[in-house]
């Protein structure tokens, strides 16, 4: 490991302690942030999943509808009917915060031009049958943008886990191992010096006393 | 205040008109592709694109690039054959990213 290149001095391993508790802390922190998201991952993910069996069947039945009207009246006369649509849909968009990841939240409104109802075309011409199509598409609308959000949210947080997921393996079975390795190279290599150190002074302490001892 | 588009075959986006919807009908590879850039131009204009699921298959590199941008949410939706399961597709691609293995 990186052991050979770091200076085996005291200020270094006080360095490398303080960057260990760091270190420490944050990947108790991050996994923690990682479990929290995981939780509401699948929860959204749960709920993502219902809202498209139901956007799905909504959708299918409001497309058979559709088929149905098409059936039943010219293609020309189906075009001119929906031609100009009565009302408008807007939505605005705010952001929620999970785990500071920003989510987008949908809001929608619809600007109805004329009188209660969706449909832009009058009665006489068209089918009953494209009445019962439009119904259906309005009344899987809702769920169409809910799923939306899901879908984004889950999304974003996918990508979230992810890099949390890669900063608390790297802290853990990288960063931490080898700032333990480092600092116990030190340590080690500090107690050694520490010996030679005091070897060293008896062993002139012996040459001296020796000295003395033949002198007299 | 933003727009929702619809990218689909004509037959199809036709009912999301009358809806309020900005819709996009297209009958082919190229079709499609054109539309998404159109809507491209103006995505500061658009919070949600959905997209028939025949369309989504032309469009999955837009798609992917769009997928960690919080604007505009790629939508896939079922067509008029019925879903095929790639709305699904992308819930599992999701949890397998996050997860690191398919767990539904």
């Amino acid at each position: 490991m990186a052991v050979k290149t770091i200076t085996p001095t005291r200020m270094e391993l006080t360095r490398l302690k303080a960057r260990l508790k760091t270190a420490t802390r944050g990947h108790k922190l991050l996994k923690d942030k990682r479990d929290e998201l995981m939780r509401q991952f699948l929860e959204i993910v749960r709920r993502n999943k219902e809202l498209r069996t139901r956007v799905d069947e909504g959708l299918a039945a409001a497309n058979r509808a559709l088929t149905v009207a098409s059936s039943v009246m010219s293609p020309e006369m189906l075009e001119q009917a929906l031609l100009y649509p009565k009302q408008r849909v807007e939505l605005d968009m705010t952001y929620q915060n999970v785990m500071s990841v920003h989510v987008p939240v949908y809001h929608y409104s619809v600007q109805n031009t004329g009188a209660s109802n969706i449909y832009p075309y009058a009665f006489a011409q068209t089918s009953g049958e494209l009445d019962n199509a439009l119904e259906a598409l309005s009344k899987v609308f809702a769920d169409m943008i809910e799923l939306a959000q899901v879908e984004k949210t889950m999304q974003l947080l996918a990508d979230e886990i992810e890099k949390t997921r890669r900063r608390v393996n790297a802290l853990e079975y990288v960063l931490i191992p080898e700032m333990q390795t480092n600092i116990r190279y030190i340590s080690m290599k500090l107690e050694e010096n520490d010996r030679s150190t005091k070897v060293r002074l008896m062993k002139i302490k012996d040459m001296i006393l020796e000295e003395k001892y033949h002198n007299t | 205040m933003y727009k929702i588009a619809v990218i689909g075959s004509p037959d199809t986006v036709i009912g999301f008109k009358a809806l309020g919807l900005e819709t996009y009908p297209a009958a082919d590879c190229e079709e499609t592709r054109s539309a998404f850039r159109h809507i491209e131009a103006s995505s500061d204009d658009y919070a949600v694109v959905y997209v028939e699921e025949w369309a989504a298959a032309y469009l999955s590199a837009e798609i992917d690039r769009y997928k960690n941008s919080v604007r505009p949410a790629i939508i896939t939706i079922p067509g008029r054959e019925g879903a095929t399961g790639a709305g699904l597709a992308a819930l599992h691609e999701a949890v397998r990213r996050a997860v690191g293995a398919d767990i539904l």
